[in-house]
């Protein structure tokens, strides 16, 4: 198997050849034309590192490695295919913690198989182990709000940052210890802690946040990869690691910034309930709160004759599964030269970029996709404003309640359409727990009933209606 | 410049490259940026490939190493397929 073994120096070469291959890869999704060809870059990156790992006079034996790798590919192969758009949240949770356990166990397996461990390398150990297993226990929790396996909402108790803080010290400090000594108690210890860590720093953030801890975790999961590198020396490693650290954490500070909130606020804060349950008597309530109701005939009355409708999709349209018919809905309207636009806040949904996704599966255009900047001056021209499942991110409270939780976050302006019509299963309010003061406009009718029913609905309405 | 110096020169100027290439990613494409970092994050592949494949490792540590292994496989087919999927779907919605 030497045969084609590699020197060090043609392995640094390969190394780097990939490196430039991930940053090309990231590079393509600049533009949905150029995605899909960076995508393949990044796979062949990945090719070059694992043949030229695989080729250094390191590896010595094999077995257990093709049995890993074959495995794997089973399951990444079975799970990618699988996987539903709605629950890509999940699956790039999971995904997280897969990471941080491998460089946990990478960083563990690299202390035995080193005869003289110096203090350096014990310390960057410490860091791949404590970043890793925070990652590793934080996704998984993740993963269970994600999944309606773990309630939404925040768990909040006296002290909390207090133990939290005094946990990471703690754990700081067995890492300092560990890297003086090597003592195995202390790099055990040291692991458990940051296991235990990585859950209570997520628990108390409640489901309102999902988009900034799935992009924070995304980050953590690259500074993991980056700590690896630096115990092994590996520079490939460490610019990965760099790169998907920093994506991470520049996603997190996009979707604070749609928030109006700060990092700090969102890691301490435990914000909304996460539950999204009880719709009981929804016609009842709304009455008596002076809203008005429309039926599917009063909607489809206004968006036939229309020039321009918007459709503002929200986590609700991913319940509800929704985006398929309102692709039918799109088609119907656009054959009666009606100009049909699809609004996207940056918050909208679990993670960054999860409506996009979902328009993308049901065949919508990407071209009528827009963002909050692109979108906000048009919504004064259009004469409906259709809102599927969102809530928090278009209340007009951020801009006109200076008490409420969300003032100051900005929203899309769809109080300025002429029509507003907004689909809900239920009065009850917003992921964020703040009643909509957008339900009480003039021009604003809510229609109940689930999204892709009431879709539907409107789609044979419109059918029927054949002029 | 001792080792550790040079691959802290190597992290503070990748941080850079990632600064400025994330910037520039288009935001309907997000959820595609994190399966593809999640796949290229299985780089850590590398190092559980250097732990189970060592001279030195025991049947322990290739029992810990096949585990590191199997995990950072599942991200990196996982990932790309998982990106594949979704950007065909924003590819084929080209006017």
């Amino acid at each position: 198997m030497q045969l084609l073994s590699l020197s060090h120096h043609g392995q640094a070469f390969a190394y780097l050849a990939s490196a430039i291959l991930f940053i090309f890869a990231l590079k393509g999704l600049t533009h949905p034309a150029s995605a899909r060809r960076g995508n393949f870059l990044g796979m062949l990156g990945m090719v070059i590192a694992v043949a030229a790992t695989l080729l250094g006079q390191e590896v010595t034996s094999y077995g257990f490695i093709i049995a890993g790798v074959a495995a794997g590919a089973v399951i990444g192969v079975i799970l990618a295919m699988r996987i539903q758009m709605a629950a890509m949240p999940q699956l790039v949770a999971a995904l997280h913690s897969f990471v941080g356990m491998a460089a946990v166990l990478v960083a563990i397996g690299t202390f035995i198989n080193t005869a003289s461990p110096d203090s350096v390398m014990m310390g960057e150990l410490s860091a791949g182990i404590v970043i890793g297993a925070i990652t590793f226990t934080g996704s998984v929790i993740a993963f269970g709000k994600l999944q309606g396996l773990l309630s939404g909402s925040p768990v909040k108790f006296t002290g909390q940052h207090l133990l939290n803080a005094a946990m990471a010290i703690a754990t700081v400090a067995l890492a300092v210890h560990f890297a003086m000594t090597g003592s195995v108690a202390s790099l055990t210890l040291m692991t458990l802690l940051a296991f235990i860590l990585g859950v209570t720093l997520i628990i108390p953030i409640g489901g309102a946040d999902m988009p900034v801890v799935i992009s924070m975790l995304n980050s953590y999961s690259g500074w993991a990869a980056a700590a690896t590198g630096f115990t092994l020396h590996n520079n490939l490693l460490i610019i990965v690691g760099a790169l998907v650290g920093f994506s991470g954490a520049i996603l997190s500070y996009i979707m604070c910034k749609g928030m109006n909130r700060s990092i700090i606020n969102v890691v301490f804060g435990g914000f909304g309930s996460g539950d999204e349950s009880g719709d009981a008597s929804a016609g009842a309530l709304a009455a008596q709160k002076g809203v008005k109701s429309a039926s599917v005939e009063d909607v489809v009355y206004w968006m036939e004759d229309a020039s321009k409708v918007i459709i503002v999709p929200g986590y609700g349209m991913a319940a509800a599964q929704a985006q398929h018919a309102l692709k039918e809905l799109m088609d119907l309207l656009l054959a009666r030269g009606v100009d049909v636009k699809f609004a996207i806040h940056p918050v909208a949904g679990r993670m960054p970029g999860h409506m996009n996704v979902l328009l993308a599966e049901a065949d919508i255009p990407y071209d009528r996709v827009l963002e909050m900047d692109e979108i906000n001056p048009e919504f004064p021209t259009a004469d409906v404003a259709l809102v599927v499942g969102a809530n928090d991110v278009v209340n007009p409270a951020a801009e006109e309640d200076k008490s409420s939780p969300i003032y100051g976050m900005p929203i899309l302006d769809v109080r300025k359409a002429h029509q507003v019509y907004f689909l809900k299963r239920s009065m009850r309010p917003g992921y964020s727990g703040v009643d909509n003061l957008l339900f009480y406009k003039d021009n604003t009718s809510l229609v109940f009933g689930d999204a892709k029913d009431t879709i539907e609905g409107m789609a044979s309405a419109l059918k029927g209606a054949g002029h | 410049m001792s080792d550790p110096i040079v691959a802290l020169y190597v992290f503070v100027l990748a941080c850079f490259i990632g600064y400025y290439v994330i910037w520039g990613v288009t935001p309907s494409l997000h959820t595609p940026l994190m399966s593809l970092t999640n796949a290229i994050s299985g780089i850590v592949i590398v190092g559980a490939l250097l732990v189970t494949g060592a001279e030195r490792a025991g049947l322990g540590t290739e029992l810990l190493g096949f585990l590191a292994v199997l995990l950072a496989s599942i991200n990196v087919f996982g990932g790309f397929l998982v990106t594949h999927r979704m950007l065909t779907m924003f590819q084929k919605n080209k006017k």
